[in-house]
């Protein structure tokens, strides 16, 4: 069996270029979040400093085994999502392990990470963090419909499940699937308000009435893990994003000029806008984004 | 040409001073609003004297905080809930004593159901005195505490783990009814 160890090195480098540019995207938001409340903020690097500094505590509670298992789950769904992530068009070192089925695959797989954090996170016992719990997962029933349909729709669309079949689609810019077809755009947008968990959304996490909620209970190192798992998925959900609507890129100062735009769409809404209580999050999901879903499947399948 | 002699104890130190530095730029502060104190957290963090310029930055719980802010007057009841919280932090943790009353009872000093001298219960790595202590004197006890902690020094932790006997016995003078465990961390 001959093994292509450009793909190889590509593997091992993806994560970590995944780490730095979601930490450093996580320093950019407090940053720019602190400019919009007329604050000076943080430094840009701030995200690394404190993550050592988690990763460097001295001690840290113990609970059980599953709340051992709980971080290390997240962080395998988050790098087992980006594997399947084309991250550059073209690219050996940089299509990892994305095959024909893989929009199918991805939704499961950005699922399995939170399901093993609430397994984990049952252990700790804390209330907070059950409550925190449960609401995630009821945002999960919200927001993965409309991002479901909104895949779906482009699936029939385009007669595949690949995602290296979409962005050969979107050769051009004109053929950028965001222009293709909007309405399943902006219902994945609407989607993906929910899955960034910023602001208007930030049902599961609470910190005012819920004390962080699901990790409550967890500091150190299980935070560290837990923080460079976020960092990891969300440059893996924003690389999605930008693969499936706005055409891929096809260097790294595209990625990342794409990504960011991508990224300040959730970010600025959260900025401008109040908590909605569980209920209303989900019957915003189940209402309009759902709603746009069914029309742009409609749409393709006239 | 000479090869540097670095041995085990050197690399110790130098994964230690980029700890420090680290801990040092990163402190996520429990603000414990036992006192009229808390009052002065507010501006300290909001867009006037923005407090996370440096690193502090406000933690929902115990476990995820690094610096205890115990703001003003502790009273016999609120004082055991501040050690447990203490207890659930994770090393290592700092105390900073916010105005007078931390120090030896402010206005308090006569009063039946305050404490006077917090550092006879918990280990105090800072005190910022004043009645109340601005923003900016706030700030510059948290710049003290950065000093401390690059330094190395910052090991409250230690002492209160190595002096345990001594403050449990005077926590337990103060707080007659101990329902809690022993060692709870």
């Amino acid at each position: 069996m001959d093994i292509n160890w450009l793909k190889v090195l590509g593997l091992i480098i993806t994560p970590i270029i995944a780490f730095f540019v979601g930490v450093t995207y996580g320093g950019l938001v407090r940053n720019i979040t602190a400019r919009i409340q007329n604050r000076f903020g943080p430094p840009v690097y701030q995200n690394f400093w404190d993550i050592i500094k988690l990763y460097s505590k001295k001690t840290s509670i113990h609970h059980g085994w599953m709340q051992h298992l709980g971080p290390v789950f997240a962080i395998t769904a988050s790098i087992t999502s980006l594997y399947f992530i084309p991250v550059l068009r073209d690219s050996v070192l940089f299509s990892n392990l994305s095959f024909s089925g893989d929009l199918i695959f991805l939704i499961y797989m950005m699922v399995f990470g939170s399901l093993g954090m609430a397994m984990g996170i049952g252990q700790t016992g804390n209330p907070n963090s059950a409550i925190g719990v449960s609401r995630g997962l009821s945002m999960m029933v919200g927001y993965e419909i409309p991002f479901v349909l909104a895949l779906v729709s482009i699936m029939i669309q385009f007669h595949t499940t690949s995602l290296n079949d979409l962005l050969a689609v979107q050769s051009k810019f004109t053929d950028w699937i965001i222009f293709q077809s909007p309405i399943a755009f902006i219902t994945g947008i609407l989607a993906f308000l929910g899955m960034m968990g910023y602001k208007p959304f930030d049902v599961p996490i609470a910190p005012a009435e819920l004390a962080s909620g699901p990790v409550s209970e967890f500091g150190g190192k299980y935070l560290a893990l837990m923080q460079t798992s976020r960092s990891i998925f969300t440059f893996a959900k924003l690389v999605l994003f930008t693969d499936i609507f706005l055409g891929g890129a096809g260097d790294f100062g595209t990625l990342v000029v794409k990504t960011f735009l991508l990224y300040m769409i959730p970010v600025l809404t959260g900025i401008v806008n109040p908590r909605f209580r569980t209920e209303q999050a989900i019957r915003f999901f189940w209402k309009w984004p759902t709603a746009l879903g069914i029309i742009a499947i409609l749409i393709v399948v006239w | 040409m000479v090869t540097p002699n670095i041995n085990e104890k050197d690399k110790l130190r130098i994964r230690e001073i980029v700890e420090n530095f680290a801990r040092k730029h990163s402190l996520w502060v429990l603000a414990y609003g036992t006192g009229c104190g808390a009052i002065e957290i507010p501006p300290t963090m909001t867009s006037r004297y923005d407090a996370e310029r440096f690193g502090i930055r406000g933690s929902a719980t115990p476990r995820q905080a690094d610096v205890l802010l115990i703001t003003g007057y502790l009273s016999t009841k609120t004082l055991k809930r501040v050690i447990r919280t203490y207890e659930q932090m994770q090393a290592p943790k700092y105390v900073i004593g916010f105005g007078s009353c931390t120090i030896n009872g402010g206005m308090y000093w006569d009063s039946y159901n305050t404490i006077n001298a917090l550092d006879r219960y918990l280990p105090v790595d800072v005190y910022i005195n004043g009645c109340m202590p601005r923003p900016e004197a706030v700030i510059q006890g948290f710049i003290k505490l950065q000093n401390i902690i690059a330094e190395g020094k910052g090991n409250g932790a230690e002492k209160y783990q190595e002096n345990l006997e001594w403050y449990r016995e005077n926590q337990k003078k103060i707080i007659h009814n101990w329902q809690m465990p022993d060692y709870n961390w």
